[in-house]
């Protein structure tokens, strides 16, 4: 990989050079929460006043950008020979600055579904294509358990990646294009300075993890505990709400609506983000529901991320971002279960 | 200065001009698309099922389209839904494809509403299909319950087709009512012609039926199984594959002989929007036929 360094002022002109042109999404508070915290979120941003670097968390993930909340899949335009399918793919370039390792491994790992498994997703690739991704390090904050997933550290899916070293940035090169913009913007060589300067910021991030999640034995576990209390426990708090999938940035499942207008010449199908835990996710005709239970519907959610995932692609499915925890009104966090799961398994012993 | 970053434009990309190949799972194409696809026939078979008799207009997608026993479509009725339905005819038969369809819903209430002529969309095929290559040489027994005779029609019209590659065939179907029974126009040509066995049994019977009364498990005593030569495929309700296959496994069928057709609520067919989620898998990929040796391992598969 290649690395140079940017100033902050140029990395100023830079973003600002960017805004003329494309859509640029990035970090931005717009509420508090109860305790007077900003809350972020990745929204468009006009200047470069209103990008937030030093932000800590968005409560949502930037994987909306590229798999939104709603979709059209196809349109339908009726006639009297019957209808005509019409189908659109963006095309529309887009920026996203400051998206964490974890986030841009979170894209990595849909990057597995969606494109390099079976049935490739051209609206999915179409979004992919067409942002270009500059990451941005921090410090973890209390409760991120990215370290345990292995995704604290990122080296592809980005265009750029963006590490603090004081009065400038010290930038991973992932990209021709981000190289050549980087170029414009008197981007320096790397000296020995910045690389002890970088190093050093490096241990200190690693040095500050302080919630530790055990995943040796997870995918096993998830088998030898199926029967576990342990989700009849959490399970039976889940108020089946899905606030833990539309947060999270690596959940994908989604739901189908299909809609004809008023004058009966359109019809849209759309695709809408879906979650394992809403009642009806397993339902089909005739009453039946495959999983009738939210405990039962919570334990596949971590049945998923944790072994079905696990199985497919060799690696977990959550990044370790702590979202879902901090959206859960009934208090339900992955540390909280995981936890609980490899102590009944000690008791048993 | 001002920096535009390059526009990627999908469209011209040269798969956009090609209708999708659903067979060929792995290349970038254009899944949403559904082939336009007229109703020409409809068969009435009970006061719930319809046999659709479906022709993909367009003549370049309809010679690309090609599947297996056991295989599946997404059916589509634009602005109403899309379900998932097993292909109920035979893979040699390039003009149409056949879709048993019980009225159960919303989507499919409409569609039991549809009139000849009617154009709706078909994506597909997906999914795994019934190893019929592997079954050359065997005995094979179908069993079906109710509705799980639409997808077996696929293989029987198979084996019909390679008669002399399989040894003796033997449908046995069962369903709660007389009057839910289905295909009974076929039974006397299957037998006949096809040179099967069939064996049907019911569980509530009217005061016209002559046949057998009980359930499926019932036939068993009627019929003698060599479990070293014989498939089995079994298609019906959850509680069916339970005892069925219970059944077979302690006659001594492997595992690994005997086929399930599982059903779960479905949106995409390609493994995306995980509706279809059996234990570590998704059933519109590594299903919807599983072998119970494959089932038995995922949870609650059944
Ligand atoms: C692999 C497979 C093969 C099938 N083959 C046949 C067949 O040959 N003949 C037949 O009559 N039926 C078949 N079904 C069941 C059929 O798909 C459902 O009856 C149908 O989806 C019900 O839709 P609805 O809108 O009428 O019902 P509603 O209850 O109104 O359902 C609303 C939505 O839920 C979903 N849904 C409901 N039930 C099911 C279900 N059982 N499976 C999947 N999605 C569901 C659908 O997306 C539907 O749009 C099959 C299902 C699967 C998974
Ligand atoms: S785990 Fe929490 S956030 Fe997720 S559905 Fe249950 S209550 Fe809602
Ligand atoms: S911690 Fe929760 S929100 Fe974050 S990736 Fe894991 S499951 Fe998703
Ligand atoms: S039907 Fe969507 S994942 Fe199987």
């Amino acid at each position: 990989m290649l690395f140079k360094t940017i100033t902050k002022e140029n990395f100023k002109k830079m973003v600002e050079a960017l805004l003329e042109e494309n859509e640029v999404i990035g970090p931005k508070s717009r509420d508090r929460d109860t305790e007077g915290n900003k809350i972020y979120r990745f929204l468009k941003i006009n200047s470069f006043e209103e990008l937030e670097m030093d932000y800590t968390r968005s409560y949502s993930s930037p994987k909306n950008y590229f798999l939104p909340f709603k979709e059209d899949l196809a349109t339908y335009h009726f006639n009297d020979k019957g209808w005509e399918q019409e189908i659109q793919y963006t095309t529309h370039p887009r920026v996203i600055i400051g998206m964490r390792a974890c986030d841009i491994n979170a894209l990595l790992k849909l990057d597995q579904v969606m494109l390099k498994s079976v049935y490739p997703n051209p609206h999915y690739f179409a979004r992919r294509r067409n942002t270009l991704i500059i990451g941005l390090d921090h410090e973890p904050l209390e409760d991120c358990f990215c370290r345990s997933m292995n995704t604290d550290t990122v080296f592809h899916g980005f265009d750029l990646f963006l590490t603090d070293i004081g009065d400038r940035y010290f930038v991973a090169i992932n990209s021709d294009t981000a190289y050549i913009i980087l170029n414009k913007f008197d981007a320096g060589e790397v000296t020995e300075e910045d690389r002890e300067r970088f190093k050093t910021v490096k241990k200190q991030i690693e040095s500050k993890f302080k919630t530790q999640v055990d995943i040796t034995i997870l995918p096993e576990l998830m088998d030898l505990e199926f029967e576990s209390e342990v989700w009849k426990k959490w399970g039976d708090k889940c108020l089946s709400c899905g606030s833990c999938a539309m947060v999270c940035p690596t959940c994908y499942c989604y739901g189908i609506e299909e809609d004809t207008d008023l004058s009966f010449s359109k019809a849209t199908k759309r695709k809408f983000l879906y979650s394992c835990n809403l009642l009806d996710f397993a339902a089909v005709a005739g009453g039946h529901n495959f999983r009738p239970d939210a405990h039962i519907r919570l334990k596949y959610r971590y049945y998923h991320q944790f072994r079905g995932f696990v199985e497919a692609f060799n690696q977990s499915l959550c990044v370790g971002c702590n979202r879902c925890g901090k959206a859960c009104l009934a208090g339900i966090s992955p540390k909280a279960v995981i936890d609980d799961l490899i102590r009944t398994e000690k008791l048993q012993k | 200065m001002n920096i535009k970053i390059p526009q990627y434009d999908i469209n011209l990309e040269p798969f956009m001009e090609r209708p999708p190949d659903f067979n060929n799972k792995s290349v970038l194409m254009q899944t949403e698309k559904g082939f336009k696809s007229e109703v020409i026939n409809i068969v009435k078979l009970t006061s719930q099922e319809k046999l659709f008799q479906v022709r993909i207009l367009d003549s370049c997608e309809r010679e690309k389209f090609t599947f297996l026993p056991g295989q599946f479509v997404m059916l589509e009725l634009p602005g109403c839904g899309e379900i998932p339905i097993s292909i109920s005819s035979s893979s040699s038969n390039r003009e149409f494809i056949g879709l048993c369809i019980r009225k159960a819903g919303k989507v499919t209430g409409m569609i039991d509403r549809l009139e000849p002529g009617a154009i709706v969309g078909i994506r597909g095929p997906f999914g795994t299909h019934f190893p019929m290559q592997k079954m050359k040489g065997y005995n094979i027994l179908l069993i079906a319950g109710g509705l799980g005779i639409a997808p077996l029609r696929s293989p029987i019209y198979w084996v019909n087709e390679q008669r002399s590659a399989y040894k003796d065939i033997t449908i046995l179907y069962g369903t709660r009512e007389p009057g839910q029974i289905l295909f009974d126009y076929q039974f006397e040509e299957w037998q006949k012609i096809y040179n099967l066995k069939l064996l049907t049994i019911i569980q509530e019977p009217d005061e016209n039926w002559k046949g057998r009364v009980g359930l499926i498990t019932d036939l068993f005593k009627e019929v003698r199984i060599d479990p070293d030569n014989t498939f089995a495929i079994v298609c019906g309700p959850p509680v069916m594959f339970k005892f069925v296959c219970a059944y077979l496994s302690d006659i001594g069928i492997p595992r690994q002989r005997m086929f399930v057709s599982l059903e779960r609520r479905m949106h995409c067919g390609m493994g995306k929007c995980c509706r279809c989620n059996v234990g570590s898998t998704f059933t519109c990929l590594d299903g919807p036929v599983f072998d119970y040796w494959t089932v038995m391992n995922l949870k609650e598969a059944i």
